[in-house]
């Protein structure tokens, strides 16, 4: 992989790395360095074109070799919570470990957040955390924290170097572990003596790991039982995770699905593992999930979980989620398989490889499939609920009926007659996704009511193209996240989908963006609010709105775009929404739109906290979907 | 679910954390460790950590994966009662005023216990066992009064099955 060096220096801050004097070739042979030296020369050996790193005391070292690197690109965030979550986009879009570097104490400790982030939801990065020298470790020194201790329970393994002679092998392990098996992030703990220590360089060419083998292959007796369960469906779903897109298993997922016509759901974490313009995708499951999804889930009699682990956030009430369905759980962890649910059928492995060995099975025994009734009732729900909004202003003139994956069923955008019109924030989301239709795009979000319209209303179809904090469910999260995904693919248009309490918890990286060349555009669905939490404070709290009220007007979200040398540009009405949107496209750097939306609007529909999943608020009236079946399926459920 | 008691015997490699992850691991997942017991194996770069806990079997299966996932354990079993040989030491410093002395040492020869420290008013006896045994034990000389008593870990290993 060549070097992510960005092209454009528009801002008096250049990316290090350029005009120093050339480095000798290939590591294979002994070279005396320093720590530090052998740390960046590792990480070329790995292929690493980029790091983001915040320097600091005992870090200079590190910065110091990473100066004279012609491989490795250092990227200068504005603060270190910023470069993990850069770190973290570029793996999600390019599939490469992330890795970032920082100081100790504070440093590491600003990490915690990115760490906890990219472990939740299986993203390799390599951290690295600078430390105190080995004599004083223990001693409280200056900027001396335990980062090993504090990061135990958010990543999949650390190290602290306390020898520079294990180093080599330290970091050939960390990326080997951050990539493989379920991915995760590795911190390795750097002492500045160990960085300043000399060395004969030479990288490693294996690991030695005896308690680290990830079962790739599924068992093949369960992968025959699952080919069999598939084959007696009469209406099986695919529930897709995560797991695809860390496998790269699209295609087989794809294949999957239309040689046996089986529906995908695909959740938060999986979109952009099947195309949403497909007649077989049905949405994203769960607590905003569409109607359609969830009725799915509770009618389907064979549930087959790839590289997805139960969330609540998926399951609602798991004592009645999925329960007519016999379930196929495929994941690379056994500790996911019966955590939250049991399964029939267990297969540990890595989705590839076993969606491939499933293929071939059904394959070589000619199996057809038989759902076309499931597709058509799945299909019939989708007519009768599909996505909708404009619930907060009842009887104002613009009603979206859109779905997402079929784009703008009818939004217009203008104005009616009766009134001025209401902006929805789930207009711009629509428009957004049309806008974009035709172009490489990445889309990120922030967290909350913003993620949830991206969610329903953008439609993806390539992989690696959604980039969403799941698990830990981090605001702040899509601005750096979206200058690593740009970092890793410089001539996408990458899109961060705001709102406006996250944006403000990581908005200083904008000058990241500006100065490094990262033309991201941020769209601030801009309410004035916390807007999940006062969501959920309308619909569980009497509407106190007690500490969700921010405001519309303050920060001036334009003149903050000009103010860290960005393009602004607010919308009130509908009809500047696509205008708008054109010109911070076009507009060479990174960009604001600020979007003055429908203050109350709320993410419908919605599975209350601890009901099933069938049983949803808003959208379309009707459900849960038992009372809705016609006599034939009805009998069928029941016999 | 019925909580039952298992003993977890974890072969980790030697280095230093191992413990920590371990155990952590145990406290964020939400399970009480009852006993621990950790040293090395027959191979110096290994050590066992020999866990007794409480625990339904379905969390008890999900926290055995769960360890076993840590990248330096190498092999986790849930040992059998049956199928295992298991030891505790324990020591305990026994109230014995010279006239009931006779009556403890009496008590420790029943158990196989040896005397390792008599005093003018105590006798400090050692005793190993499964864990039966040795609460029995304790049972009897609570009679006379335990000063003190340290308890280690349960060790434990799977019973030879070369016939």
């Amino acid at each position: 992989m060549s070097a992510q060096r960005p092209e454009s220096t528009q801002g008096s801050e250049r990316v290090q790395g350029s005009g120093s004097a050339p480095k000798p070739g290939c590591a294979s042979k002994p070279e005396r360095v320093i720590g530090a030296e052998a740390l960046v020369r590792c990480l070329e050996e790995e292929g690493v074109g980029i790091v983001f790193g915040y320097p600091g005391g005992v870090a200079l070292p590190i910065f110091d070799a990473l100066y004279s690197s012609e491989k490795v690109a250092t990227v200068l965030p504005r603060h270190e919570q910023g470069a993990v979550h850069m770190a973290d986009g570029y793996a999600r879009t390019s599939g490469r470990p992330g890795v970032a570097v920082v100081t100790s104490g504070p440093g590491a400790a600003n990490t915690i957040t990115g760490i906890a982030n990219a472990y939740l939801d299986s993203i390799p990065l390599v951290v690295v955390t600078a430390q105190v020298a080995t004599a004083v470790i223990g001693t409280d020194a200056f900027q001396e924290i335990y980062t090993t201790g504090i990061t135990l329970p958010v990543t999949k393994h650390s190290y602290l170097v306390k020898d520079v002679a294990e180093l080599p092998q330290t970091v050939k392990e960390a990326f080997h572990i951050a990539a493989t098996g379920r991915p995760g992030p590795v911190v390795i703990d750097m002492p500045v003596d160990v960085s300043k220590s000399e060395i004969d360089f030479a990288y490693p060419a294996s690991v030695s790991l005896p308690g680290y083998k990830p079962s790739v292959r599924g068992h093949g007796r369960q992968v025959k039982e699952a080919v069999a369960l598939i084959k007696s469906a009469r209406r099986p779903l695919l529930y897709a995770g995560g797991g695809i897109l860390a496998a790269e298993a699209s295609r087989e997922l794809k294949e999957t699905a239309e040689l046996m016509q089986i529906p995908v759901a695909t959740t938060m974490m999986g979109k952009g593992s099947f195309p949403e313009d497909h007649h077989l995708w049905i949405g994203m499951p769960g607590m905003h999930g569409a109607k359609y999804t969830n009725f799915a889930i509770t009618e389907t009699d064979l549930l087959i979980a790839v590289g997805a682990r139960f969330d609540d956030r998926v399951t609602g009430k798991l004592a009645s989620f999925a329960t007519k369905a016999r379930i196929i759980h495929i994941d690379i962890d056994p500790a996911e398989i019966g955590k939250n649910k049991v399964a029939d059928c267990p297969i540990v492995g890595d989705a590839k490889n076993v969606l491939s060995s499933i293929l071939a099975e059904l394959r070589k025994s000619e199996a057809e499939p038989k759902t076309q009734e499931w597709i058509a009732k799945i299909d019939g729900w989708r007519k009768q609920f599909p996505l909708h909004y404009g619930t907060a202003q009842k009887g104002t003139a613009q009603k979206g009926t859109g779905q997402a994956g079929t784009g703008l069923a009818g939004s217009t955008g203008t104005s009616s007659a009766s009134g001025p019109a209401v902006l929805y924030p789930q207009f711009v989301v629509e428009r957004l996704s049309a806008l974009t239709k035709d172009r490489e795009t990445v889309i990120t979000t922030e967290v909350g009511q913003n993620q949830m319209w991206a969610c329903q209303f953008y439609s993806l179809r390539e992989p690696r193209t959604w980039v969403s904090s799941g698990g830990l469910g981090t605001m702040g999260f899509g601005l750096p996240a979206a200058i690593g995904a740009q970092a890793a693919r410089p001539d996408a248009l990458v899109v961060d989908i705001a709102g406006d309490g996250s944006i403000q918890m990581n908005i200083q990286e904008l000058a990241t963006a500006r100065l490094n060349g990262y033309p991201v555009k941020v769209v601030v669905l801009n309410n004035g609010f916390l807007g999940m939490v006062r969501q959920w404070q309308e619909l569980f709290y009497g509407r106190r709105y007690a500490s969700s009220v921010i405001s519309q007007e303050v920060p001036d979200l334009v003149m903050l775009a000009e103010a860290y040398g960005c393009f602004g540009i607010r919308v009130t009405e509908p009809t500047e929404v696509d205008a708008a949107l054109l010109a911070a496209f076009e507009f060479d750097g990174p960009a604001v739109v600020d979007c003055r939306v429908a203050p109350e609007e709320c993410v419908y529909p919605m599975v209350a906290p601890g009901s099933s999943i069938d049983e949803m608020l808003g959208g379309i009236p009707g459900g849960p979907v038992s009372e809705m079946l016609d006599d034939e399926v009805a009998e069928e459920v029941q016999g | 679910m019925a909580q039952v008691q298992h003993t977890l015997s974890v072969v980790v490699e030697n280095k230093p954390g191992v413990l920590t992850r371990v155990t952590s691991l145990f406290a964020r997942r939400g399970f009480n460790i009852d006993s621990l017991a950790v040293g090395t194996t027959e191979d110096p770069t290994l050590s066992r950590i020999t866990i007794v806990c409480s625990a339904a079997d379905a969390s008890l299966e999900q926290i055995t994966k769960q360890v076993y996932k840590l990248i330096n354990v190498i092999k986790v079993q849930d040992l059998d009662p049956a199928e295992s040989v298991e030891r505790e030491l324990v020591l305990f410093k026994v109230n014995a005023p010279a006239e009931r002395r006779h009556e403890i040492i009496e008590i420790a020869n029943v158990f196989r216990a040896k005397i390792v420290d008599v005093g003018r008013n105590s006798l400090t006896i050692e005793a190993t066992g499964a864990s039966d045994k040795v609460g029995a034990m304790e049972d009897l000389f609570r009679a006379y009064g335990i000063k003190e008593m340290a308890r280690t870990g349960k060790i434990a290993l799977t019973r030879g099955r070369e016939n």
